[in-house]
């Protein structure tokens, strides 16, 4: 492999050939670059799609962050190439590489990637070609980094389990000291891979792959899982904190414009609002606060440290801040004078979010956002997220006459069970609110409208539904954009093999992951890139393996079914998102849970953590005597 | 106050370009807590002018940006403040306080003085005999984004000077920079059959009106 001196003088022979080439040299404010030789754990944390998105992402900050305070080991970054670059370093014989040291992504210990999406698979199987290192788990060695992966879409990790050797779940402030030490006392000790492995799922939270079997029934379903070593845990329970620690604050500053220039400051992780198709909103929980004061002194240290312009508040659902009305009026005080932009995203649908954004000010350029999901009271009821057409037009008529000129909303089609008139809806709520607009500020009135296409996802109440066919979806698209011709009504929605994909990414099982590594040797890569699709490539890879696409997706699934992420938890019970999916076919709404429990599972799960972090520190209600259930048993 | 303050850019801050070097002096300004000065209108922007724009990939060692600050402050702590603020690859040489009536920064500039250094060995002789004969030309017509210019009155001065290693000379030019006629010594290095890739250059001095 190439030292750093070889990879960077190769380097300058390509970078004014490729566009943007600020993006592979590293060399920006606030990173921590240490001695090599010093440390005895390298650590690469790689975003698998370009630095411009890959830089603000908030999860990698904070391991990033959490490995460099320790003086045993280093952090550094890396991100995928963009086509021209890739390219460039293939050419040359330029392995992907870190950006603040430039060593080779081999030469490190460990390689943590970012998964928070499916559609990054590809990308993640190319950094590991890029870097010289073999994809496939069973083919490296002692001598290769070990390779693992975190975040939301690991939570079914199983097509990508032939690929990463161990998967983080859940939150990873303190299990990524967990696996650094296992790391050097395994280097320490000098055992073969497989010990490292094994001492790896000892870890609560860790997922190791290799030493689980997965059995099938001859329906192609599973029959269960097992594991292939008596003391791995079974299920593997996502790992969280009590507390949230600080927020990170030294933000990297990149040195060419990003996606998001901002700094973000987490308010408040998890959400009780419970809405059925919410990925994020299930497995988050328990919902945990920051103090007022807490976030504005994070702020303020962060724009001090940055000089960012603009400032993020990021949580699930910012209206249910507790203290949201506080923290407004702080921030106003504190930072009034200083030609700041803070957005503050995910608010409710109500007048009291119009007043939120009206006092901080900002609405240049961007227009209000309201999330309704669905049009009709039956299908807000399905999805529990409920709130009346009359309170989204006073909404709107508030945000229109408060100064806003548009109002971007946001829908969902393909909700089980969703009619015609389901969607008819949407368009006629969309014009009503273009109307009132209309009516108060004349023809400058505009509404955006965009329609998302509903995947069921795993740990959610919907898990078991089928996804629509790409005919319904068509014939649903089709009534949007016939019905909402307004030239004033701009309509985006999402491609129909976009959210295929996505389906069968999130719902696959462990044979995705020939079908994954097929479509990335065929060319497919940037997933999410709306311009970079390869379809064909997909249903290709999947006939490849003579599997059935359709078989992920378009499946009413058993009430009974083991689902090839059953194993995995993330502290909710399946039992009570079978209770809420039933519900929520009886149309039966759910109010947020912090005004009543529901037992979805958090509690006795984590009974421990919440008897160590008592009151206010988590949004639970109280409730009587939680069963206690061992970390790591069935629950 | 107006400022006027001399820098350098090097490091990775060469891969940054000009767009991206006037945020970098804007963030700065804010995390050393400068009171810059806004323009007046719809959408107030802080006044900071650089003088011409440094070609991605180029090192930058006497660069000039103009800062208007609401109040006076002492220069020395400015210079200080600024520095310890700025990102790696951003060095802060000298500052002064000039008159604000001046005109703009960039109308000032009219030439400007660059070092290109050759990664790979070059002949001494073949690339002496190649300046000869572009100096001699009356006119080098070039073709740039589909425009045809004439290179000749562009370029004031063009040596090779010799270093201690016989393959590894320096190249110095002199160009001038002006809106409407601005040379490039990526067209030059054309003309000579180098590609700039292969090349390291610096822009070495911008040469003002009364400078």
């Amino acid at each position: 492999m190439l030292n750093p001196q070889q990879i960077e003088s190769r380097l300058e022979r390509i970078l004014l050939t490729v566009q943007k080439p600020g993006r592979y040299v590293g060399g920006e404010l606030n990173i921590t670059i240490k001695d090599w030789e010093q440390v005895q754990t390298h650590v690469a944390f790689i975003f698998p799609d370009i630095y411009d998105l890959g830089i603000s992402n908030v999860g990698l900050k904070i391991l990033y962050n959490q490995v460099n305070q320790r003086p045993d080991a280093l952090a550094e970054r890396a991100y995928a190439p963009w086509l021209d670059m890739e390219e460039a370093m293939r050419s040359n014989h330029i392995p992907l590489y870190s950006l603040e040291s430039k060593h080779a992504l081999a030469d490190f210990d460990i390689l943590g990637f970012s998964l928070p999406y499916e559609t990054l698979y590809t990308n993640a199987l190319n950094i590991l070609d890029l870097a010289g290192v073999p994809l496939y788990s069973k083919e490296r060695d002692a001598t290769h980094p070990l390779v693992i992966a975190g975040g939301h879409a690991c939570y079914n990790p199983e097509p990508m389990h032939a690929f990463m050797d161990a998967f983080a779940i859940g939150e990873g402030e303190e299990i990524i000291h967990d696996i650094v030490e296992v790391h050097q006392s395994w280097k320490a000790t000098g055992g073969s891979r497989n010990d490292l492995l094994i001492a790896l799922a000892k870890i609560p939270g860790v997922y190791v792959p290799s030493i689980y079997a997965h059995h099938y029934l001859d329906d192609g379903t599973i029959s269960h899982v097992e594991k292939l070593i008596p003391d791995a845990f079974l299920p593997i329970v996502k790992r969280i904190v009590g507390k949230l620690p600080p927020p990170p604050t030294r933000f990297i500053v990149p040195n060419i414009e990003v996606v998001h220039d901002r700094v973000s400051v987490e308010v408040m992780r998890g959400c009780t609002r419970g809405c059925r198709f919410c990925h994020a909103g299930m497995i988050s929980r328990p919902i945990r606060e920051r103090s007022v004061a807490e976030v504005v002194d994070a702020a303020e240290s962060a724009i001090r440290s940055t000089g960012f312009q603009e400032f993020s508040l990021m949580s699930l659902s910012s209206s249910d801040y507790t203290h949201i009305l506080e923290l407004v009026s702080a921030i106003g005080e504190r930072f009034g004078k200083d030609r700041l932009t803070l957005s503050l995203p995910s608010l409710r649908i109500d007048t009291v979010s119009v007043e939120l954004m009206d006092r901080l000010g900002n609405r240049r350029g961007t227009g209000f956002t309201l999330a309704p999901e669905a049009a009709t009271e039956r299908m807000r009821r399905i999805i529990n997220k409920f709130i009346p057409d009359e309170q989204i037009l006073e909404t709107a008529r508030a945000a229109y006459s408060h100064g806003w000129t548009t109002i971007k909303v946001y829908f969902m089609i393909g909700h089980p069970s969703e009619t015609e008139e389901d969607v008819e809806a949407i368009a006629r709520l969309c014009n009503s609110i273009l109307t009132e607009g209309r009516r108060l500020i004349g023809g400058r009135a505009k509404v955006h409208v965009s329609v998302g296409t509903f995947v069921p996802k795993p740990h959610t109440p919907f898990q078991w539904v089928s996804c629509d066919t790409p005919q319904q979806i068509e014939a649903k698209q089709d009534i949007l954009k016939h019905k909402l011709r307004d030239r004033n009504i701009k309509l985006t929605w999402t491609a129909i093999e976009d959210t295929l994909l996505e389906a069968w990414l999130s719902r696959g099982d462990r044979r995705l992951s020939d079908v994954v590594h097929t479509a990335w040797k065929n060319g497919a890569k940037f997933d999410a890139w709306q311009d970079q699709h390869r379809y064909s490539i997909w249903r290709d890879a999947f006939a490849n393996h003579g599997l059935d696409p359709d078989f992920y997706t378009h499946r009413q699934r058993r009430v009974d079914e083991v689902f090839p992420w059953d194993h995995i938890s993330p502290g909710v019970r399946k039992n009570y998102l079978f209770q809420d999916f039933r519900k929520s076919l009886e149309g039966e709404v759910r109010v947020d849970c912090r005004e009543q429990c529901y037992a979805c599972g958090i509690l006795p799960q984590f009974a421990d953590l919440r008897r160590e972090n008592p009151g206010d520190l988590w949004k639970c209600p109280d409730v009587k005597s939680p069963r206690r259930i061992p970390a790591g048993s069935q629950a | 106050m107006r400022l006027r303050i001399t820098f350098s850019k090097s490091g990775t801050l060469r891969y940054t370009g000009h767009l991206d070097l006037h945020r970098i002096w804007e963030r700065t300004c804010r995390r050393a807590g400068i009171p810059l000065s806004y323009s007046q209108g719809f959408h107030p922007q802080p006044r900071i002018s650089l003088a011409a724009a440094l070609p991605l990939g180029f090192i930058g060692q006497a660069e000039l940006v103009d800062l208007w600050l609401d109040q006076d402050e002492d220069l020395n702590q400015i210079l200080k403040d600024l520095q310890a603020a700025a990102p790696p690859g951003l060095m802060l040489t000298s500052i002064q306080s000039i008159d604000p009536q001046q005109p703009a920064l960039q109308t000032q500039v009219n030439s400007a003085d660059y070092e290109v250094v050759f990664l790979d060995p070059v002949d001494p002789l073949h690339v002496t005999s190649s300046l000869t004969g572009i100096l001699s030309c009356v006119s080098i017509p070039r073709q740039r984004r589909g425009k045809d210019y004439d290179l000749r009155p562009l370029l004031k001065s063009l040596e090779l000077i010799r270093t201690d290693n016989e393959n590894s000379p320096i190249l110095t030019m002199r160009l001038s920079v002006s809106p409407s006629a601005t040379g490039r010594p990526e067209e030059v290095l054309a003309e000579l059959g180098f590609s700039p890739e292969n090349t390291r250059i610096t822009r070495t001095r911008l040469i003002l009106d009364n400078g």
